[in-house]
């Protein structure tokens, strides 16, 4: 079937902040649909409240609406657009979710909106575990002994039938939430009772354990005429039991002969037709090693992380072909537009392999539980392509970015084999390095493939790995040769970890290196293994053989990427480096991405002229740079990653466009920052940097308490505290492993401000200021915020836009920063200079429609203020904007939910309106979609009774709340009760055990009063279905 | 030890030697698929090439006897990237099978780079030799390949109600295991065997098997063919059904580098659906010219070649493809149940004639 001409106008769903199970991956995909319907004409309307991603421009849009995620605001969308289509799945689980409860509600049939793509019905088969399971076994294709519980009782009936160990999955929740495996009675009924919770249906399966089958994943996609084919399948190193998201994957499988390949793909393709899907689906299956029986574990009727991984792993754009197939066309009628040539309909052969590696958040927060299990924990994954898999997973572990050089972890080193064998068993997010460890320490291949079940395979590629370095290791500097120093490169041992083996500069190593000629080649990701030329510039290193050719022309810029996304580096990094893309294409340059991110935009190879998918070391950066010829970079817009390299690249004679490496490390570097302010004549908070404890207790003496200690160089405010009296610093210099130096400032109460800043080093334009409703000692990313300021007397407003107006005179710098400002009364102080574009930078782009990332990019380049005719595009932003922050708490036990100078959030959405209460009461619902429903006028808040003084329960009562506090109801009685929604301690301790388990049970847990009130205020607000609100 | 892979066209590769101590020469083809090794190596189609496989890692699951395609190692040589040699969960590993079977293996190999030269140059002649040894002469590019792979003897396995006859051009082991799953009782034909003996075996129906070469070899037997193929049901599988296209009048043609992988589409003529297919040939029957008794049952999307040919009179089908997979996508095995539902309707027609 062709395209059906009737479909005009399109809404797509997005998939709102971003959440553990939830990423970038979907402003991927979401990206690629809208791209792909506006190529057909079609009018696309876009609901997202996530404002860092691409697919909230504009110019992927035709009208985007920042609106909370719920039936009732896609009901009042759908009213007033009346779009004759819905594209709900490249949304993730929310957008599938939400096409459910709006095709129920009847708003689909009212409005006359056709579900584009995969009908209702197939989708709901394949989400409902039932009727899942009944047509499975109508397919005879086996799934698990499993049943669907609503009961402990019921759960206990089935694991006593078919014994332990027994796996729980909610149904309906992202990322596996709230499931798990238990071994035992006791850890079946807390995960049963969790699980239920968890489940927006209060249902649970639960499965006969499979754990130790392989787990294999196949991405199939159908047309509407029938055609099924497998872009990709990818191999789970880590055996069932460890979550996908958590585990490390590489594709295509490696293990698997030709008759269980096929088997599995044929199985795939009776399904997905079963089914009677059109577009992207992903079938899960588990393996069994020895005898290839295999179970069904999951298929999700949608583009998924899967299938942005299987993307970039193939060339092939499962989500962009998929949006096509949505509206009609047929496989074989569209192009393969890799090669150009060739078409659709046929499944990619790759002459690579890659490895992904996830990203957990446990190097920020090392009290969370890091055990990893059927609950993803990752915030984001790496990617790398290699030629053979010893070098595929070096690199993957170099993109990781953990200050590792090499694999073998000093922390584990300390490890007794105890303690490692403990660790191997129960898997946590270093596993990996625990089987390096082992492997280093004599451990034989076969006991280790015992104890993991993960195939021997696999452990011999890690196993290879440790025997070379330690061959590479008997040889001194003088004895390497051309022959040995390639044999190290081609299994992808970097410079840096080899100039710890032979204790010689890295520099020395590259410099010989590149005398003997050893430098890497660059080969192409084609979809077809070289069978038909193709065109993309989309490449990979390899050390073996020679380069594909690229043709290109002569002016060109890398822009340096930033890498896998974590707490405090999301995914606003990628929007911002796709935006310096496009202004370097604007501009006439052709633009190189390097980054190793599969979820992002900015690694689909259409975005730039050329796209390098890299580790963001210096070495490989400096490759790439070296092949391409370019000796301009951008760091600016790929975060504390592309910083972090900014010195060493301009050592080896790269330009750092916009600034030097000097001027970024006058930023960073206390000491120095801190003169630079004196130098401006602007006020400095007391404080001092220490070398050591002493150095601490002297700075003290002076400064008093309380006070603030960071390290320098620091992502999200990781390691910050503040501390508020002699016996907390004591505690503390006790309890933590403190690498000097840190900073030591006296903190200061006030209001927080921040402004995102364009400079061309003489003139300055202030985009919007951001007030932070929490006050000091609140990480920004995690405050609630608001744009233009609220509260802030215009006497400050003008004295922020003064301070930085100055700053961008006396700073050396071109492109875009950001200041963040303590106001404290009348005095105002520079607490950060940010000289790189921040998490803002999207937010304020989109609310003064001044693009600011393409500014800054042809400012570095030398354009003119005046050449940039801002106020031309400048909306003189008419509205407030709020934005909330998102946490993930839920899928990180013991983290603390206590706002503090460390960030915790994983996302954020906005919402804008002439009234700032009703954007406020927009960005709030929009936050809150994962927890307790707030606006419901019942339910039950508990406060600790230390705050119950600062609590307005009169008002809370008033909105229909039941206040209880500990004086009256023990908190483990208001955990046992029904339709709780918050839970307050505005005093938490560094446990902060109550509101740790409030969070992860889904209620709001609030640390601040500031935060308390603004929830508050938003009560009794006019609803979205109001009229008036959508405009 | 080091080797080198010489082309006909002057280019060299280096590489590391495995497997046996013998130069071999052949002509040099690449596989695109990325699991199959097991198959690939030991399908007599295969028979005197020198293989390049383009997915750089070899021998992860090693090689299970169940696996192979035929008894030995059919090709002349394998060029790699590089052979996995650790441990197992099963079988033995690549490379002592190849040690084992007596053929030479490069690792090392840019594999990439050989495809490219051989995708624009096309398949060729090359020479596997241990480094510094001087090059053999060139020798032609051998296209009469049959005699050695076929069958000495008439055999007959399974003893299904339904009698085929396989003439062997060098059969893939699966071809058999296809119909005998099927619970047909099979005798195999060595391909020169005369009408008489054919005629003997009171057999329901015909599948002309794949083979190595050129079809235009076996010229010679296209009357014969044709003459069985006009009183049994045939199926034609590969070079089976390049010679019954020529049996019919078609002419045939060699691509300049082939199809050889697990992931060419073919789009059904009739019903307009697309499906990937197995793949592995050369010559490919030309577009142009087709008898007007033939008509296209699948083509090829991409290059538009033909795939599949039915005779508009008699119940002859033939596919180009590997509808037994093995290696490659296992979604036409309905060509068997399609053919055998031709003999069905033909042996109504006899019974009520």
């Amino acid at each position: 079937m062709p395209k059906q001409d009737s479909i005009k106008k399109v809404l797509v769903i997005g998939s709102g902040a971003i959440v553990i199970g939830q990423a970038a991956e979907f402003d991927y995909s979401g990206t690629q649909a809208c791209t792909a319907l506006r190529e057909e004409g079609i009018h696309v309307v876009l609901v997202n409240n996530n404002p860092a991603t691409i697919m909230t421009d504009n110019t992927t849009a035709d009208k985007v609406y920042f609106e909370p995620l719920t039936a009732d605001s896609l009901a009042s969308i759908i009213e007033k657009e009346r779009p004759d289509g819905l594209l709900a799945t490249v949304g993730g689980q929310t957008g599938l979710n939400l096409a459910m409860e709006l095709t129920d509600q009847g708003i689909l049939s009212k409005y006359n909106v056709r579900l584009l793509g995969t009908e209702i019905e197939s989708i709901k088969q394949a989400e409902d575990r039932d009727a899942f399971r009944s047509l499975m076994n109508k397919l005879q294709e086996p799934v698990p002994e499993s049943d669907i519980i609503y009961t402990v009782d019921q759960a206990l009936h089935f694991a006593s039938s078919v014994g332990y160990p027994v796996i729980v999955r909610p149904a309906y929740t992202l990322g596996g939430f709230g499931g798990g495996i238990a071994e035992t009675k006791e850890a079946l009924m807390d995960l049963v009772t969790q699980g239920l919770s968890a489940s927006p249906i209060k249902q649970c399966l639960v499965e006969k354990s499979i754990a130790g089958y392989k787990e294999v994943e196949y991405e199939v996609m159908r047309d509407a005429s029938g055609t099924c084919i497998t872009i990709c399948n990818m191999e789970n190193l880590d055996p069932v039991g460890i979550h996908t998201g958590d585990s490390i994957v590489v594709a295509p499988s490696q293990t698997l002969h030709d008759k269980e390949y096929h088997m599995l793909r044929t199985a795939s393709i009776k399904i997905i037709e079963a089914l009677g899907i059109v577009g992207g689906c992903n079938i899960q299956f588990a393996l069994h090693p020895k005898t290839s029986e295999y179970f069904l574990i999951e298929v999700n009727p949608r583009v998924s992380r899967s299938s942005a991984l299987a993307s970039k792993a193939t060339g092939y754009p499962i989500a962009r072909l998929a949006a096509k197939l949505a509206i009609g066309y047929n496989l074989f009628e569209l192009k393969n537009p890799v090669t150009g040539t060739t078409f659709a309909s046929f499944e990619p052969a790759l002459d690579y392999v890659t490895v992904k590696i996830p990203r957990w958040p446990f190097d920020q927060f090392p009290q969370a539980n890091r055990t990893l299990g059927t609950q993803m924990k990752a915030t984001g994954e790496v990617m790398a392509i290699e030629r053979n898999m010893e070098a595929a997973f070096q690199k993957a572990i170099r993109s990781l970015d953990i200050k590792l050089d090499g694999f073998l972890m000093p922390s584990l080193a300390l490890c007794s084999n105890e303690e490692l064998e403990h660790l191997l068993v129960a898997a946590d997010d270093r596993r990996l390095f625990v089987l390096f460890e082992l492997f280093s320490r004599g451990a034989s291949l076969k006991e280790l493939h015992v104890k993991t079940g993960i195939s021997p395979y696999f452990l011999s590629v890690l196993k290879k790995l440790v025997t070379i370095k330690q061959e590479l290791k008997e040889f001194t500097w003088t004895e390497i040769t051309k022959d040995r120093l390639q044999w190290a490169k081609k299994h992808g041992f970097s410079d840096q970890d080899l100039s710890a083996l032979w204790r010689v500069p890295a520099s020395l190593i590259r410099s010989q290196r590149k005398k003997w000629g050893l430098i890497p080649s660059y080969r192409m990701v084609d979809t077809c293994a070289a069978e038909f030329e193709a065109k993309t510039n989309y490449f990979y290193s390899t050390w073996n053989g020679t380069s594909d050719a690229r043709s290109s022309k002569e002016k060109k810029v890398a822009v340096i990427g930033s890498g896998p996304i974590r707490i405090g580096q999301g995914i606003e990094f990628d929007y911002c480096c796709v935006h310096s893309v496009m202004a370097l294409q604007k501009l006439g340059y052709e633009a190189v991405m390097i980054n190793n991110n599969p979820e992002t935009v900015s690694t689909d190879y259409e975005v730039a002229d050329a796209l390098y998918f890299e580790p963001l070391t210096t070495e490989d950066i400096l490759n790439v740079l070296d092949f391409e010829g370019i000796d301009q970079v951008i760091v600016q817009f790929g975060g504390q990653t592309s910083i972090n390299v900014a010195a060493s690249l301009e050592e080896a004679g790269i330009t750092i466009l916009g600034s030097s490496s000097d001027v970024l490390d006058q930023m960073e570097d206390r000491d120095r920052f801190y003169s630079f302010l004196e130098s401006i004549q602007l006020p400095v908070i007391p404080g001092y940097t220490a070398n050591q404890p002493a150095e601490i207790w002297q700075a003290v003496a002076t400064i008093g308490f309380p006070l603030l200690l960071r390290p320098s160089y620091v992502i999200g405010g990781s390691g910050m505290i503040k501390l508020q009296n002699e016996q907390e610093l004591d505690d503390y210099l006790a309890s933590a492993v403190i690498e000097y130096p840190v900073l030591v400032d006296r903190f200061i109460e006030g209001k927080e401000v921040e402004a995102d800043i364009l400079s061309d080093g003489k003139n300055a334009w202030i985009s919007a200021v951001f007030e932070h409703i929490e006050g000091t000692g609140v990480h920004s990313g995690d405050s609630i915020s608001i744009t233009p300021p609220l509260n802030l007397p215009a006497k400050m407003l003008d004295h922020v836009c003064q301070v930085s107006r100055h700053i961008a005179k006396k700073l050396d710098f071109k492109g875009l920063f950001n200041v963040q400002f303590v106001c404290q009364k009348d005095s105002l102080y520079v607490i950060e200079i940010n000289p790189r574009a921040s998490r803002t930078a999207p937010i304020s782009s989109k609310v003064t429609d001044v693009p600011l990332v393409q500014h800054a990019t042809a400012l570095m380049l030398g354009k003119t203020f005046d050449e940039l005719n801002i106020l031309a595009g400048f909306n003189g932003q008419r509205t407030f904007t709020v934005k909330a922050p998102v946490f993930s708490h839920v899928k990180l036990p013991n983290l603390s939910p206590a706002l503090s100078p460390v960030m915790t959030s994983t996302g954020e959405v906005i919402a804008s309106h002439s009234d700032p209460a009703i954007a406020l009461h927009q960005a709030l619902v929009g936050a809150s979609q994962q927890l307790a429903d707030l606006w419901t006028k019942d339910g039950s808040v508990f406060v600790e009774a230390s705050s119950l003084p600062h609590i307005d329960e009169k008002a809370w009562k008033a909105h229909g709340f039941t206040v209880y506090s500990s004086h009256t109801l023990p908190f483990d009685k208001w955990m046992e009760q029904k339709n709780k929604k918050a839970y307050i301690n505005l005093y938490p301790d560094g446990e902060a055990a109550h509101a740790k388990k409030a969070a992860i049970h889904r209620l709001h847990a609030w640390t601040r009063l500031e935060t308390v009130e603004a929830f508050l205020g938003t009560l009794g607000q006019p609803t979205l279905t109001q009229k008036g609100v959508l405009t | 030890m080091k080797g080198n892979l010489s082309l006909s066209n002057g280019q060299s590769f280096s590489g590391s030697w495995k497997g046996s101590l013998k130069d071999v020469q052949g002509e040099i083809v690449f596989y695109t698929g990325m699991t199959g090794y097991e198959e690939v190596l030991t399908d007599p189609s295969y028979h005197g090439q020198i293989i390049v496989f383009s997915y750089p890692l070899m021998g992860q699951y090693g090689i299970q006897t169940a696996h192979l395609e035929s008894t030995k190692i059919q090709v002349a040589g394998i060029v790699t990237a590089e052979v996995y040699d650790g441990e197992l969960e099963k079988g033995i590993s690549l490379a002592d099978f190849a040690f084992q079977q007596g053929v030479p293996l490069m690792t090392g190999v840019d594999t990439r780079s050989l495809i490219q030269v051989i995708r624009e140059d096309g398949t060729m002649q090359a020479v596997m030799s241990l480094e510094g040894k001087p090059l053999p002469a060139w020798e032609p590019i051998k296209t009469f390949l049959v005699p050695s792979v076929t069958a000495s003897s008439i055999e007959t396995v399974g003893n299904g109600s339904l009698h085929i006859g396989l003439i062997d051009f060098g059969y893939k082991k699966s071809i058999l295991q296809a119909l005998l799953d099927r619970g047909c009782k099979v005798t195999i034909f060595p391909y020169t065997t005369s009408t008489a003996d054919l005629d003997s075996y009171g057999i329901d129906a015909l599948l002309f098997s794949n083979g190595p070469g050129d079809p235009f070899s076996l010229e010679s037997f296209a009357p014969v063919y044709r003459d069985w193929a006009e009183r049994y049901p045939s199926l034609g599988i590969c070079l089976g059904h390049q010679l019954l296209a020529l049996a019919f009048g078609a002419e045939t043609t060699k691509l300049p580098f082939g199809h050889r992988g697990a992931n060419h589409p073919v789009r059904n003529a009739k019903t307009g659906r697309v499906s990937m297919s197995s793949q592995n040939h050369s010559y490919v029957v030309e577009l142009t010219d087709l008898p007007k008794t033939l008509g296209i049952l699948y083509q090829n999307v991409n290059d538009l070649s033909i795939e599949g040919l039915y005779h508009h009179q008699l119940p002859i089908m033939t596919v180009q493809f590997h509808p037994e997979a093995s290696p490659g996508p296992a979604e036409h095995h309905e060509v068997f149940e399609t053919f055998f539902s031709l003999i069905q309707t033909e042996k109504k027609v006899s019974l009520n004639a």
